[in-house]
């Protein structure tokens, strides 16, 4: 038995040495996807470019328009002098949005509507810039008051694990998900139906071997390639973003053990029912890759998801691995409060495996 | 040991295609025997049959004494398969791929190395063992698919058309390799789509459609042709076949490149009149006489009487 799975395993490892292209591609992915999330993919809003248009012109309204400036989250750029101006700024991506101050300003004691245009054609910062607008008015009056008097409540947020709210803090860990995956899934998946689509697996499946041999030995140098890569994705983002590791790396390389599983699982489950590599590809990056990045809670809280996407998100086991691999690098956490979401993984794994061997028969008929 | 393959009355379907009926073969030990059939005759099926790749529907086969499917397992570790399409790994080395199969096959570890060396003089792939194998002619890569099968020493070998797409010299020296082979005490099991090697096996059966149409020694076998058989060299073969088609002459004709074989009808006694038939239409024919049948006629003729 472990003459055969070290025969399967030797030559795939030659396989994958002797395509320098695709290993290449297999460790520079996730660091260009790293460098892309951690430089241009931020959902940190700072400096919005903002238009002013001050129909009153006093130094109350000059007050407002210099809070906006120095909260940081604004930038003054273009000083409007009519309601027209607005849109064909806006049209011309000169501003974000716009702040209107009315006439009467500084005169008028009621309570004023000044008014915020948003460019609405990126909802995501068109709601941080509508919630950053109200804020700072907010504030602005409240130290404006009459007679200045503090809230009955003020709420204090106090931001755990994360305090600056620094995407690549998790994103970073998403990633790791998603090319474990990537690795373990797509590849092995692809592995397995070229064997059929090339025909060699009909000259391997008339040896003596069994299911269970020609399994094992095709995953595990994908299981070792999968390690690495995230080896390298975690020591790439801490290098270069400082992303925060504070649990114990031994901890979160034994529970990446279990999301491992469940990954291969998925890739020979979808081997054991394609014929091509071409459809492996595809299944597996539907199947996978993609409620990975998006059911998971990588980028979409799960908790905003509508109701099915909700249940669906159950099953997709990368949901499991960002609660380990955050809760490690960022809460520093361990296997007491992660153990039970390495079970799901395990039985997610076991129960797709155990259909696979069943169904790959060292036969050529179904 | 016995070596021996048994096929009994095998039938396969695939869905509504029958794509085996009642195939019975008896292969002796040490026998090179040749499955001939064209394309789509069910070679394939038969030699997947035989290594348990397919399942029977009817019938049964034992190789070497070893029933399928029951004992699968031992027939597999006795029987060398070689498929169809070239199924060796493109990237490994004319080495890798022979350690690969040692592996797989569990050869003694010190037993590897002396067997691939006697298999590369033997293949005559010594000069070349570090070339990847996709780097290998057509010729060679048969004979490396054939030395990898080879490795764990086989009983039983079942090439599945060994030769297809190979040049003729390297397909000589193929078959040189197989005779060499049997000459060992090995069974041989060799399905092809070219006639002209039915020669080169001990026995040989001819595949039609699912079932066997004869079978016997390819050197007696043509004996058993039913009609007197004339061969003409002329111009215009095209032409001359479909004239004497025509004329109610000939049983039928069939084109051999620049040369006419022509069954002449039961009661015709002497090629002259065919002659007279053709130079009434302006061919010129060169030479007319009556030849032996070959395999190649035999078979041609059985195809035609198998509707």
């Amino acid at each position: 038995m472990v003459s055969r799975i070290a025969a399967i395993m030797i030559k795939e490892f030659f396989h994958i040495l002797r395509d320098p292209r695709s290993l290449a591609i297999i460790f520079l992915l996730p660091i260009i996807m790293i460098l892309l999330f951690g430089y241009a993919i931020t959902f940190d809003i700072r400096e919005i470019p903002l238009g002013l248009l001050d129909h009153d012109r006093s130094t109350e309204s000059r007050a407002l328009a210099q809070s906006f400036a120095a909260s940081g989250y604004f930038r003054i750029v273009k000083i409007l002098s009519n309601p027209s101006e607005i849109e064909t700024a806006i049209r011309r991506r000169e501003i974000w949005a716009a702040l209107v101050i009315p006439a009467d300003f500084e005169k008028s004691r009621q309570t004023h509507a000044v008014q915020v245009v948003i460019d609405g054609s990126n909802a995501n910062t068109a709601i941080i810039i509508g919630n950053t607008a109200q804020a700072l008015l907010l504030d602005y009056s409240l130290t404006r008051l009459q007679t200045p008097m503090n809230p009955l409540f003020r709420i204090e947020p106090r931001i755990l694990y994360n305090p600056a709210l620094k995407s690549t803090n998790f994103i970073v860990p998403g990633l790791v998900a998603v090319f474990l995956l990537m690795v373990c899934a797509l590849l092995t998946s692809i592995t397995i139906a070229r064997e059929k689509e090339t025909g060699t697996l009909e000259q391997i499946l008339v040896s003596p071997i069994t299911a269970l041999e020609i399994i094992i030995g095709k995953t595990t140098p994908y299981i070792i390639l999968g390690f690495l890569v995230a080896v390298a994705v975690l020591i790439f983002a801490k290098v270069v973003f400082s992303v925060p590791f504070r649990g114990k790396p031994l901890e979160l390389m034994v529970l990446s053990l279990f999301y491992i599983y469940a990954s291969l699982s998925i890739g020979v489950f979808v081997s054991t029912r394609v014929r091509t590599q071409q459809v492996a590809l595809m299944v597996s990056l539907v199947g996978t890759l993609l409620p990975s990045i998006f059911l998971s809670g990588f980028i979409y809280p799960i908790a905003s998801m509508p109701h099915f996407l909700r249940i669906l998100s159950l099953v997709v086991p990368a949901r499991y691995y960002l609660q380990i691999i955050r809760g490690i690098m960022l809460k520093g956490i361990g296997f007491n409060e992660l153990v039970w979401y390495a079970a799901v993984l395990f039985l997610f794994g076991s129960v797709l495996l155990g259909i696979s061997i069943k169904s790959f028969q060292t036969k050529l008929e179904g | 040991m016995k070596n021996d393959l048994c096929i009994e009355a095998v039938g396969k379907r695939f869905g509504a295609v029958q794509a085996l009926n009642d195939v019975s073969l008896n292969i002796r030990p040490g026998e090179l025997f040749g499955l001939i059939g064209p394309d789509g005759a069910g070679k394939t099926t038969l030699l997947r049959l035989l290594t348990g790749l397919l399942s029977l529907d009817e019938g049964g086969i034992t190789v070497a004494g070893h029933a399928l499917p029951q004992e699968l397992g031992v027939v597999r570790s006795l029987v060398g398969y070689m498929p169809q399409r070239f199924s060796l790994y493109p990237d490994l080395s004319v080495v890798e791929n022979l350690l690969f199969f040692a592996r797989l096959f569990r050869v003694p570890s010190d037993q590897r190395h002396t067997r691939m060396q006697r298999l590369l003089r033997f293949s005559k792939l010594e000069p070349f063992t570090r070339r990847r194998a996709q780097a290998l002619s057509g010729g060679m890569k048969q004979k490396l698919a054939l030395s990898c099968i080879l490795m764990h020493t086989p009983q039983v070998l079942l090439l599945d058309e060994p030769t297809t797409g190979v040049d003729p010299v390297s397909r000589r020296e193929f078959w040189k390799i197989l005779r060499e082979l049997r000459n060992d005490g090995v069974t041989l099991l060799v399905t092809t789509p070219y006639m002209d090697e039915a020669e080169q096996c001990d026995r040989i059966a001819f595949l039609h459609q699912g079932t066997i149409i004869v079978e016997g020694d390819p050197r007696r076998l043509p004996d058993s042709y039913p009609a007197p058989l004339v061969e003409i060299r002329c111009t215009d073969v095209v032409r001359a076949a479909q004239i004497l088609q025509d004329s109610g002459a000939a049983e039928s004709v069939q084109i051999f490149g620049d040369r006419l074989h022509v069954v002449m009808t039961s009661e015709a006694h002497t090629s002259e009149p065919l002659r007279e038939i053709l130079r009434k239409r302006g061919i010129a024919v060169e030479t007319i006489r009556q030849v032996d049948a070959a395999i190649e006629d035999l078979f041609v003729h059985l195809i035609r009487s198998h509707p």
